[in-house]
């Protein structure tokens, strides 16, 4: 037995097994699916109003954006998060005293987070196939996009939340680490186009994944007339197959790097002293 | 190295900055053997472990562990070696069963007739069966360590790391604990302990090893340790009511004597030598009172030169 592949599989029913906790603890539940609601309820209400200059409604408009944006916020922060609150409890010290554990936890990890990341997906699209009009969604092509777009996302995401989650060694700061991305996505043309930004602003969102993400979903949910009001007057598919691409492959350059430099300091006295912490602060 | 040495470990050395942790501890274990490491706080005996778990990076000196250097172990070497960790509020949503049967999943990749044990029998030695169904939030804390050492065993090390494991532990879960350590050494396994409790090293030890100051300064069974500081027993008795304490180098010659004199006249009769925990404190003030002098004296050879 290969013990890698062996450590795969068991991360695959780690990753199966945590889903099944998250989606039986309300609490957890709760706090993963909430903004999802809360989208929904935006997207309801906004159904009515149209997009500047045009007869389309701003709720289905802003419906493939917010695809794009939870993909970074559940694949991004959610993996970052979880890193860094189980470096600090003592779950990864637990994976690395255990043959091939490193990668049985991380593989388990990718499957949990891709799987939430897809059910909030899935709580605001169906209801909006059902509460929203002008939505392209008749045609398998929209939902190859959907699909490509999607996968590409987490797989340029997962990384750099694993990234940032091994650099923050307190989870508590981790809310710092929040508001970075809260301004990425002020920038990248989620609620509103980009029209009104100075160029600057506007090329700078350009850069990060939360704007081609918002893009990739418009391309795959609206119809094609609409990409005359996209910055490029088109989908700009190439463009995010390569800017996405482009993350993707940075995340996996530097994840292994940081991950492993990481497991490499943890210590059952590591993990005690942030427990001191946590005990003192908790006093 | 040979193959009846678990670890052997030669002037090993750690320096965190300007500060020497070890400053060359030298010592060897053999499979089967309880090996209880004692010393003050601050005197290494976690960074020792450390290194031998693979944790951490020593500075200098040979360390050898199940036949491998710890820092290049790889993970069939990390398959023999099980580590007792302090759980906290990991895995808190995972029944007790259910994360045991996950982690023995590891194990599969590296099987052999007994490893990795099985999860039921694993509950029974450990004595967690009725809890087997509980989140592991919910363990009180005794049964919280108990499972920390279930997961320790889990793929039947080879070499087990206990570090101080009875830390807040009432007394019948202390005695419960000891009578598995026992256990678990009896099926070969060698077991490298640290404690702050000297009467559990006592019961624990095949042999001690007092780390103080960066380096061994005792290594012996808790018997020899004590003959070593002390070859004076202390013999007490009662004749006729009245009691008596008297102490001797040779005990057996001076109670023979005894009972010449008193026969069956005397009654309470007991023979105590120094304990462990007198000769602990004795070694570790002998040897911070004698870092001292040399420091003294040190310091008086720079001033008159």
């Amino acid at each position: 037995m290969n013990p890698t592949l062996n450590a795969v599989r068991a991360g695959v029913s780690r990753g199966l097994i945590e889903l099944r906790q998250t989606l039986t603890t309300p609490m957890d539940l709760w706090n993963h699916v909430l903004p999802s609601v809360i989208y929904l309820v935006v997207l309801y209400f906004t159904r009515g109003d149209t997009v500047p200059g045009t007869a389309f409604s701003l709720g289905a408009r802003t419906l493939p954006s917010l695809i794009g944006m939870t993909i970074v916020f559940s694949g991004l922060s959610t993996m970052m998060m979880s890193l860094a609150v189980e470096r600090e409890d003592g779950t990864l010290l637990r994976a690395k005293a255990v043959p091939s554990g490193m990668v049985g936890y991380l593989v388990g990890k990718i499957v949990l987070v891709s799987s939430m990341t897809i059910l909030n997906i899935a709580v605001i699209l169906v209801p909006s196939l059902f509460l929203l009009d002008g939505l392209a969604i008749g045609s398998v092509t929209s939902w190859l996009t959907l699909a490509w777009v999607l996968v590409l996302g987490l797989v340029a995401t997962l990384p750099l939340g694993a990234v940032l989650g091994a650099l923050i060694d307190n989870p508590r700061n981790g809310g710092l680490a929040i508001l970075p991305i809260m301004a990425l996505i002020a920038i990248s043309g989620i609620f509103y186009p980009l029209d009104g930004y100075p160029d600057w602003l506007a090329s700078l969102g350009r850069v990060f994944p939360v704007y081609w993400l918002g893009l990739g979903m418009r391309s795959a949910l609206l119809p094609d007339g609409m990409a005359a009001v996209e910055h490029a007057g088109s989908w700009q598919h190439l463009e995010t197959l390569g800017v996405l691409g482009a993350w993707a492959i940075a995340g996996l350059v530097a994840a292994p790097i940081v991950l492993r430099r990481m497991a490499r300091r943890e210590s059952g006295s590591a993990v005690i002293a942030r427990r001191e912490r946590a005990l003192q602060r908790a006093a | 190295m040979p193959a009846d040495v678990t670890i052997d470990v030669r002037n090993l050395r750690m320096r965190y900055g300007d500060t020497d942790v070890l400053t060359g501890v030298s010592f060897t274990a053999r499979p089967g053997e309880v090996l209880v490491l004692l010393g003050p706080n601050g005197a290494g005996k976690t960074t020792t472990i450390e290194i031998l778990e693979g944790f951490r990076r020593r500075s200098a000196g040979d360390v050898l562990v199940l036949g491998a250097d710890p820092a290049r172990g790889g993970e069939s070497w990390r398959a023999r070696v099980g580590i007792v960790l302090q759980s906290w509020r990991d895995h808190s949503k995972w029944r007790v069963r259910e994360l045991l049967e996950h982690l023995s999943r590891y194990y599969r990749a590296f099987a052999t007739d007994r490893r990795p044990w099985n999860v039921d029998d694993l509950l029974v030695a450990v004595g967690l069966t009725a809890q087997a169904g509980s989140r592991i939030s919910s363990l009180s804390g005794g049964q919280r360590r108990r499972f920390d050492v279930a997961v320790g065993i889990i793929g039947h090390p080879d070499l087990l790391f206990l570090d101080e494991p009875t830390a807040g532990f009432d007394p019948e879960a202390r005695r419960e604990f000891h009578d598995l350590v026992h256990e678990i050494a009896d099926d070969d396994t060698t077991i490298l302990l640290t404690t702050h409790d000297l009467d559990e090293a006592e019961k624990l030890a095949d042999r001690i090893l007092i780390l103080c100051g960066g380096t061994i300064i005792a290594d012996g069974s808790a018997d020899a340790l004590t003959r070593r500081i002390s070859t004076q027993a202390e013999v007490r008795w009662s004749v006729d009511g009245t009691r008596y304490v008297h102490s001797t180098e040779d005990a057996t010659a001076f109670v023979r004597g005894l009972f010449h004199r008193h026969d069956d006249t005397i009654t309470d009769l007991e023979v105590r030598r120094a304990s462990l925990e007198d000769t602990y404190m004795t070694m570790v003030r002998q040897f911070e009172a004698g870092r001292r002098d040399a420091a003294v004296r040190e310091f008086s050879e720079v001033a008159s030169s």
